[in-house]
C-alpha cells in the first residue's frame, strides 16, 4: 500500500487565488477534488455557494494562493547508503513540507543509481513517502566516466533524466555517446557542469574574497567552459542537454544563446544561488556556506535572476544536498560541499524574486511547477481535470525563523539558519490527499537557534 | 531595493558582534584591546595595532634585562596548537609566553592528521577541559581560528592559517619599520613574491593600509591574488617597474620550490631573474630603506646573500622584534592594560 492512502482526503480546497501557470489561470476559486483523488474542476467564485465536498476534508484558502505542487527535478536523497543524512522517505516528507509534491533525486548514492536494480529499489522506498520520488539514473557505469550505464534498462525501471550529477562526464567523447544514445529514448541528460581541471581543490568562487580568504578558487569558466561544451554536443545529436545548478552570468548567456539558436537545451538554478553572494563566506568560513557550485557575485546572482525572468533559465531546482552535522562543523578546506533546501526554497524565492520586483507570483509559480516538470516529461505541476491533485496551499504572508528545530530534514546544514522567511506553506496535497499541513504557528526560537541567528 | 544587500549588512553586523573586529567598550578603556581574538589584522583598528606597538617597546626592553621575565600570565596555561611544521612562529611564541610567565601546553599534529584524525572540535574541546585559557593555532586551513572562536569560549591567536593570515608576523614587520622610523604613514612598502599562497603578505597589506603607509606588491601575474587590485594597493609585475619611484622598505617573501612543479613557474631561475632583490635592486632603497624577509630564506633564489646581510636588513630584527610583539598580543589579548603612553605613536 502506498503511504500516503493513510492521509486524509480532500474534497474542496476552497476561497484561494489559485494559480496554474499551465493553463494561465489565476483568480479566486474553489478546487474540487473526487475520491479518486483527482482534480475534478476549478470553479471561479461560485458566488457563496461551496461545492459539496461528500465526505472529505475541505480546506479554507481564503487570504492564501493555491497552485499546483512544487516539482523539484534535483535533490539528494542519499538512499541507498547514507540513511544517517536522509531517506527517500524522510526527503519526501520535508520536500511536501516545502510545497515539493514531486521530486527527481540524483545518482549519487552508494551504491549509485546506475543499474535498473537500485532504480526499482528507490521507487519502493518511494512508496512509503508522502510525495512523488523519480529516480535520475547514472550516464556512465558506477559513475565513473569510463562506460554507459545501461540507461534503456533504467528508463523502463522508471528513471527519468540521467545525470552523473557531482562528477562531470570528463570525456568529451563519451558524453558525446551518451547523448547519442539518450536521444534515442528521448530523455534529458543532466549535466552538473564543472572542469575539474579548473576547479582543482577549489572551495569556493573564484574572485575577490576568496584571494582575499586565501582559500582556493573554483573560477566562474570551470562551469562555462563544459557548459558550451555540452551544448556544442547537444546541437550535434539532437539529445535534450538540462544544465544543473547554473551559477555564473556567463552560463546564463551561453544557454541563452543557443536557445535562440534553437539547440534542445534548458537550465536550472537553486534558490542559494539566486540571493547569497561569496562574500558571506568571509564573515567566518562557516562551511554552511560551502557549495558547489560556490555562491558567486551580486553580478552573477542578477544575471540569475533575469535568466528565469527572461526564460533563459527554465526552472528553479534546490540541490537539496543533506550533510551530518559533524561534517559541516569544521574546517571549510575540509567539509564537503552541499546544503539542504526543500524546506526554505519558497521563503527564499519570494525575497529573491517577489520582494525585488523580479517576477511577479505567477512566473514564481511556473518555475516551481509548470517549467520543471515540462523540463522532464513529468506529468506534474498542472491542475488539470481529470489529473491527480497535488495541490500546495501557500499563506503568503505567514513568517517563520528558520532553525535547527524546526526543520524536518535529517540534516540541518542549511545556510539560511536564523532568516526570517516569509510564505508558508500551509497544506500540501498529493493524490488527493493531505501529506502536509500546518495551522502557520511556529514556536519560538531555542538558544541554539538564537545563537546561530546572531552569526 | 536589492535583497541581497540586505545580506550583506546582516553580515556586517553579525561580523561587529562575533568578536573577530569587536569595537565596543574600547572608549571607555583606553589602554586596552577592542578585539578579542587575534584572527588577522584584516579589521584591526589603528588604535589597536598603536597599542600593541606601544606594549611591544616596553616588553623589548625586557628583554634587554639580565632576568628576561615577567609575570602578567602567570598561572594562566597556553596551549601552542601546531597542525603545521614550524620552527621559528613556534619557539617564538613559546619564548613569548615564557617570559610572560605563562605555563605551557605544546600539541603538534601533522597536516595529513587534520584529515584522518579526530576532529578540530573535539581535539580542542579536549584541551580545554583541562582548564586552558589560550590558544595560538597554526593551521592549513584558512578560517581554522576562526571555527575556534566560534567552538570554544577560550583566546585565539591565529600563528597562521593557510594562505589566510599570520597577524603576528605582520604586525612585527610594521613594528620594525614603525621603531626605525617613529611613523609608518605615508612609507612606501614593496612586498615582492608568491603574493597569492602568502599569509605574510595579506596580513602585511591590512596592517600597513590601516597604519596609513602607501603600499605596492610585485610578483608574477600567476601568483597575485585577485583582491589586491580592489584595497588601494599598488600592483605590479614588472619589480624594475615597481622600484623606479624608490622604496622605503622592500619585504621579500619566501618561494616554494612546489609553486614550479604545480605550474605557476617555469622555473626557479627565471623567477630569481625576474624577481630576486640583488644589490643593484636594494639599491633602489631610499635613504633610511630597510630590506626585510620573514624567513626562512632562499639565499639566491628571492634575495643574494650580499643584499639579506647588507647594512639595510633588518631580518634579524625582525626575529627579535616577533619575540616582543608577541609578548605583547598575548598580554593585551589575557586583559592586560597598555604602559602608561610617554610619547605618541
Amino acid at each position: 500500500m502506498i503511504a500516503r492512502e493513510a492521509y486524509r482526503s480532500v474534497g474542496l480546497i476552497t476561497g484561494g487565488r489559485v494559480i496554474d501557470p499551465a493553463s494561465g489561470f489565476d483568480g479566486i476559486a474553489d478546487v474540487l477534488i473526487d475520491e479518486h483523488g483527482r482534480v475534478v474542476r476549478i470553479e471561479q467564485c461560485p458566488g457563496g455557494r461551496r461545492p459539496d465536498a461528500g465526505p472529505h476534508a475541505v480546506i479554507d484558502a481564503t487570504g492564501k494562493i493555491v497552485t499546483p505542487g512544487f516539482v523539484d527535478l534535483h535533490v539528494h536523497l542519499r538512499e541507498p547508503g547514507r540513511e544517517d543524512e536522509e531517506t527517500v522517505a524522510s526527503g519526501s516528507t520535508a520536500g511536501v513540507k516545502g510545497g515539493f509534491t514531486t521530486v527527481c533525486c540524483m545518482p549519487n548514492t552508494d551504491p549509485p543509481i546506475a543499474d535498473q536494480e537500485t532504480v526499482r529499489f528507490v521507487l519502493d522506498r518511494a512508496q512509503s513517502a508522502p510525495g512523488r520520488v523519480h529516480p535520475i539514473g547514472a550516464i556512465t557505469r558506477d559513475r565513473e566516466g569510463k562506460a554507459l550505464a545501461q540507461i534503456s534498462e533504467m528508463i523502463e525501471a522508471g528513471a527519468v533524466a540521467f545525470s552523473d550529477d557531482g562528477a562531470p562526464v570528463a570525456s568529451a567523447g563519451l558524453m558525446r555517446r551518451a547523448m547519442q544514445y539518450a536521444q534515442m529514448f528521448g530523455v534529458p541528460i543532466v549535466e552538473h557542469c564543472e572542469v575539474m581541471e579548473l576547479s582543482g581543490q577549489g572551495v569556493m568562487h573564484e574572485g575577490v574574497t576568496s584571494s582575499k580568504l586565501g582559500l582556493k578558487g573554483i573560477p566562474a569558466a570551470s562551469e562555462e567552459i563544459c557548459l558550451a561544451r555540452d551544448i556544442a554536443l547537444a546541437r550535434e545529436t539532437g539529445c535534450h542537454i538540462h544544465g544543473a545548478h547554473l551559477s555564473t552570468k556567463g552560463s546564463v548567456e551561453i544557454v541563452r544563446r543557443a536557445k535562440h539558436e534553437g539547440v534542445k537545451v534548458t537550465a536550472e538554478v537553486t534558490p542559494h544561488h539566486l540571493i547569497l553572494t561569496d562574500d558571506i563566506i568571509a564573515r567566518d568560513f562557516d562551511p554552511l556556506f560551502k557549495v558547489n557550485p560556490p555562491l558567486r557575485t551580486q553580478e552573477d546572482v542578477l544575471a540569475l535572476r533575469e535568466g528565469l525572468r527572461d526564460g533563459a533559465i527554465d526552472c528553479i531546482a534546490t540541490d537539496h544536498a543533506p550533510h551530518a552535522w559533524q561534517e559541516k562543523d569544521g574546517e571549510f578546506d575540509l567539509a564537503p560541499f552541499g546544503m539542504v533546501g526543500l524546506e526554505t526554497a519558497l521563503g527564499v524565492c519570494i525575497k529573491a524574486l517577489i520582494d525585488s520586483g523580479v517576477l511577479d507570483w505567477k512566473t514564481l509559480i511556473d518555475c516551481l511547477t509548470n517549467r520543471p516538470s515540462r523540463v522532464f516529461n513529468l506529468s506534474a505541476g498542472a491542475l488539470k481535470a481529470g489529473a491527480p491533485a497535488d495541490i500546495v496551499v501557500i499563506d503568503p504572508k505567514a513568517t517563520w525563523t528558520v532553525g535547527v528545530n524546526n526543520l524536518i530534514s535529517k540534516c540541518k546544514n542549511s545556510p539560511f539558519l536564523g532568516w526570517e522567511l516569509q510564505g508558508v506553506v500551509t497544506a500540501a496535497v498529493v493524490d488527493g490527499r493531505l501529506v502536509h499541513h500546518t495551522n502557520g504557528g511556529h514556536s519560538a526560537a531555542s538558544p541554539e537557534q538564537s545563537a546561530r541567528a546572531r552569526r | 531595493m536589492d535583497e541581497t544587500m540586505t545580506v550583506t549588512e546582516t553580515q556586517k553586523k553579525a561580523q561587529s558582534e562575533s568578536g573577530a573586529v569587536e569595537v565596543s567598550g574600547a572608549e571607555q578603556n583606553p589602554g586596552r584591546l577592542r578585539i578579542k581574538h587575534l584572527l588577522g589584522l584584516e579589521g584591526v583598528c589603528r588604535e589597536d595595532i598603536e597599542l600593541i606597538f606601544a606594549t611591544s617597546r616596553s616588553f623589548k626592553d625586557i628583554l634587554d634585562r639580565p632576568i628576561k621575565k615577567v609575570p602578567p600570565l602567570r598561572g594562566q596555561t597556553v596551549v601552542n596548537l601546531f597542525y603545521e611544521p614550524s620552527t621559528r612562529t613556534r619557539i617564538s611564541f613559546e619564548l613569548a609566553e615564557k617570559r610572560l610567565s605563562a605555563d605551557i601546553v605544546n600539541f603538534t599534529a601533522s597536516a595529513s592528521s587534520v584529515q584522518k584524525g579526530e576532529s578540530l572540535r573535539d581535539t580542542v574541546k579536549n584541551i580545554l577541559a583541562m582548564k586552558t585559557d589560550v590558544i595560538v593555532i597554526r593551521h592549513p586551513c584558512a578560517g581554522a581560528p576562526h571555527f575556534l572562536t566560534r567552538a570554544t569560549d577560550a583566546i585565539i591567536l591565529n600563528a597562521g592559517d593557510g594562505s589566510h593570515e599570520h597577524p603576528t608576523q605582520g604586525l612585527l614587520d610594521i613594528y620594525t619599520m614603525w621603531e626605525r622610523w617613529g611613523d609608518v604613514k605615508g612609507k612606501r612598502v614593496l612586498i615582492v613574491g608568491d603574493i597569492l599562497h602568502s599569509r605574510v603578505a595579506r596580513s602585511n597589506i591590512w596592517g600597513l593600509l590601516t597604519v596609513g603607509a602607501q603600499v605596492a606588491v610585485c610578483g608574477p601575474a600567476t601568483l597575485m591574488p585577485a583582491f589586491v587590485h580592489h584595497i588601494g594597493v599598488e600592483v605590479f609585475t614588472n619589480l624594475d617597474k615597481a622600484l623606479a619611484p624608490g622604496a622605503d622598505a622592500i619585504n621579500c617573501l619566501r618561494i616554494q620550490r612546489e609553486r614550479q612543479s604545480s605550474d605557476f613557474l617555469p622555473s626557479m631561475r627565471e623567477y630569481s631573474r625576474l624577481y630576486g632583490i640583488d644589490a643593484r635592486r636594494a639599491a633602489s632603497l631610499r635613504p633610511g630603506g630597510l630590506i626585510m624577509h620573514p624567513g626562512p630564506m632562499n639565499r639566491g633564489v628571492e634575495i643574494t646573500s650580499d643584499v639579506a646581510d647588507g647594512e639595510n636588513s633588518v631580518i634579524l630584527d625582525q626575529v627579535t622584534n616577533g619575540l616582543a610583539v608577541r609578548m605583547a598580543a598575548l598580554y593585551l589579548l589575557c586583559g592586560g592594560q597598555a604602559p602608561a603612553k610617554e610619547e605618541g605613536v
